[in-house]
């Protein structure tokens, strides 16, 4: 900071370009690149495209690239919300959970009233948004941790979701809804795959795409998405200057329940059955995906691209794996380095572009 | 104790009464008296300074002008209006806008996110709304420079900044809202002798464009170089009011301070008073 006088440009060193500031020095591309939140996922995925290149035969086939990108895309759909979730400073650890739960309210709705499976489907997002709004109610009426009162959430679904799956199916899965009216659209919708040359895509990839997209818009271009970094950064600022704190917080919690409902359709719909036990342990996986993709643990830094970043490296590496005709159970080994390795290469970044800033 | 009514004689440059005005205002906290029968004026074009030690009630004081809290006896008057105010948000839209000395800012968000926050300008409509941008950082960068504040990049990190710099960027957001009152929480208490003296400059620019400003110090050589009126807390209490011309620097520090601190206040004061001039 100087004082305010005028700008005077009699100094020797630096060109001064018209509108800018003489003491800015040009920043390289480089730099810049370094100061992105998910640079450190961009070199992990890299590294582990290269990996499983070199180590599975069939991995570079086009038809791989098909069922790398659809296990991907199956994570990424609820990585995206809870990286933003992240980002507003909270965590859902009933997330997972809750897509089978939102899976299984739209099959047995439909089932038991032999409804249009829509009318399922649509039951099921106001259950699911309901949820969503639990969450985020609780969070903000009680300012407990958000890491106990979702704890709390995830076991009541979890109980629920085994429990009322027993009392009206009499078996832990559903019953199929395969014939029912409906059905093929909404197959249509959340379950169906095109074909574009030799590779099968999923329409799950569709929605991720589309999910990231509308969430980095959200993120950088509108003013939710600067209340979201405010919340996380500093959440007693934000309510100072005017920013409704708890409004943006239920609204993230409702954001991880839409998306939990869209990914619960596609699990019914290409199915047909939801096992009621499903779910739990993912919740954990799309955290990590979200810290892989440069999400600060503690808030107010990250971003939805990132995100999709640790979903893909987590789609290579569990597919990799089966291509490289290894044992499965290593899978987790892996997962786990990798967000080692990924969370200290995003510290380091992180420190060095802030350093030489 | 000098009376109320006699700052209420002196009005400085404004035209008719104090934007807001404290008359006997107390509040409890359960059985706890944190502030009891405080009275203050502030007037267009002035600073009114709020002194206390630790514990005195400054920060209840601040919470109720800023609508954190509501106070439990006595009247707030915004422009001669008694009114309760519900929340941060309502004293911001009736031109109150406070800067606090710690929680001013989101350190991680770059510095025209952070002046813009909360009060985010838009473009287009439905889903097409959106920040814009180019004028958020145009704005932030002109308004800075009109407050005399010459930033390098707005793009940086506002945690980057150093404190001093980060209270003045506080302080041009609010003048660039169109606060009428700006509220000051201890702007110097964490700096050094010659930032604090940066501040304190951008606080009389402040006054100077026309807003009361109520500054919270418990500083009273830095008071009593910008303010003109002062409000002395003492335990929850108010243990004087002054005009400028009716105390002096002595007078105010003895107030403030009683016998023994003294000998080491007025040394602090001498060196202070030597780097900030």
């Amino acid at each position: 900071m100087t004082m305010a006088a005028p700008p005077v440009d009699d100094r020797p060193d630096g060109p001064r370009g018209s509108g800018g500031d003489e003491r800015l020095l040009r920043v390289s591309p480089l730099r810049t690149l370094l100061g992105r939140p998910e640079l450190g996922a961009v070199v992990g995925a890299i590294a582990v495209f290269l990996f499983f290149s070199v180590f599975a035969d069939s991995f570079l086939r086009a038809s791989s690239l098909g069922t790398v990108l659809y296990a991907a895309s199956t994570i990424g759909i609820m990585a995206v919300p809870v990286a933003l979730l992240m980002i507003g400073g909270e965590f859902d650890l009933s997330a997972g959970v809750m897509v089978t739960g939102s899976a299984l309210v739209s099959s047995m709705f439909s089932y038991q009233t032999t409804a249009n499976v829509w009318v399922g489907v649509g039951v099921s997002l106001l259950v699911t948004l309901a949820f969503g709004a639990f969450n985020g109610v609780m969070l903000t009426r009680t300012w407990l941790p958000s890491f106990i009162i979702t704890l709390g959430t995830f076991l009541m679904l979890t109980g629920l979701n085994l429990g009322l799956t027993k009392l009206i199916s009499g078996t832990v899965s559903t019953k199929t809804i395969a014939d029912m009216e409906g059905f093929p659209s909404a197959r249509k919708l959340f379950a169906s795959q095109l074909t574009l040359g030799d590779v099968e895509l999923k329409v799950t990839i569709l929605w991720w795409a589309a999910l990231v997209a509308l969430a980095t818009w959200i993120l950088l271009r509108t003013r939710f998405g600067n209340w979201i970094f405010a919340v996380g950064g500093n959440a007693e600022a934000a309510r100072a200057v005017g920013v409704p704190v708890a409004r943006t917080r239920i609204g993230l919690y409702m954001g991880v329940a839409f998306c939990a409902w869209v990914s619960g359709q596609h699990l019914l719909f290409s199915f047909d059955v939801v096992q009621s036990g499903e779910g739990v342990g993912n919740e954990l996986i799309y955290i990590i995906a979200a810290v892989i993709g440069g999400c600060l643990i503690t808030g107010g830094y990250g971003s939805a691209i990132g995100s999709a970043v640790g979903a893909f490296i987590f789609g290579m590496t569990s597919k990799g794996i089966v291509y490289a005709e290894w044992n499965p159970d290593w899978f987790k080994f892996f997962l786990g380095a990798m967000l080692l390795l990924a969370t200290l290469l995003n510290a380091w970044v992180r420190r060095r572009a802030e350093a030489t800033r | 104790m000098t009376a109320r009514s006699t700052t209420a004689a002196v009005d400085g440059a404004a035209a008719g009464g104090p934007l807001v005005e404290l008359d006997n205002v107390s509040k409890y906290y359960g059985n706890i008296r944190a502030l009891e029968g405080v009275s203050l004026e502030v007037h267009a074009g002035g600073i009114s300074c709020v002194l206390g030690d630790n514990g005195a009630g400054k920060s209840t004081l601040i919470k109720i002008v800023a609508g954190l809290h509501r106070h439990d006896a006595g009247d707030l008057l915004i422009d001669g209006v008694r009114t309760v105010l519900a929340s941060p948000r309502d004293a911001l839209d009736r031109g109150i806008a406070t800067v606090y000395q710690d929680l001013a800012v989101v350190p991680l968000m770059p510095v025209w996110r952070n002046f813009f926050l909360g009060s985010e300008p838009t473009r287009g409509s439905g889903p097409f709304r959106r920040l814009d941008v180019a004028l958020m950082r145009e704005t932030t960068r002109a308004a800075l420079l009109r407050m005399g504040i010459d930033l390098r990049d707005v793009d940086q990190p506002i945690g980057t900044l150093s404190g001093g710099e980060r209270q003045c960027v506080a302080i041009a957001r609010a003048v660039h809202f169109g606060a009428k009152v700006l509220v000051l929480d201890e702007p110097t208490a964490a700096l050094g002798v010659k930032q604090s003296g940066v501040v304190l400059k951008y606080v009389a620019a402040a006054r100077d464009a026309g807003l009361g400003v109520v500054l919270i110090t418990h500083n009273p050589h830095h008071a009593f170089l910008v303010g003109d009126r002062f409000t002395l807390l003492k335990r929850g209490i108010m243990s004087g009011s002054h005009t400028k011309d009716s105390i002096t620097l002595d007078e105010l520090t003895r107030e403030m301070a009683g016998g023994s601190e003294l000998a080491e206040l007025s040394h602090e004061l001498e060196r202070a008073m030597g780097d900030t001039s």
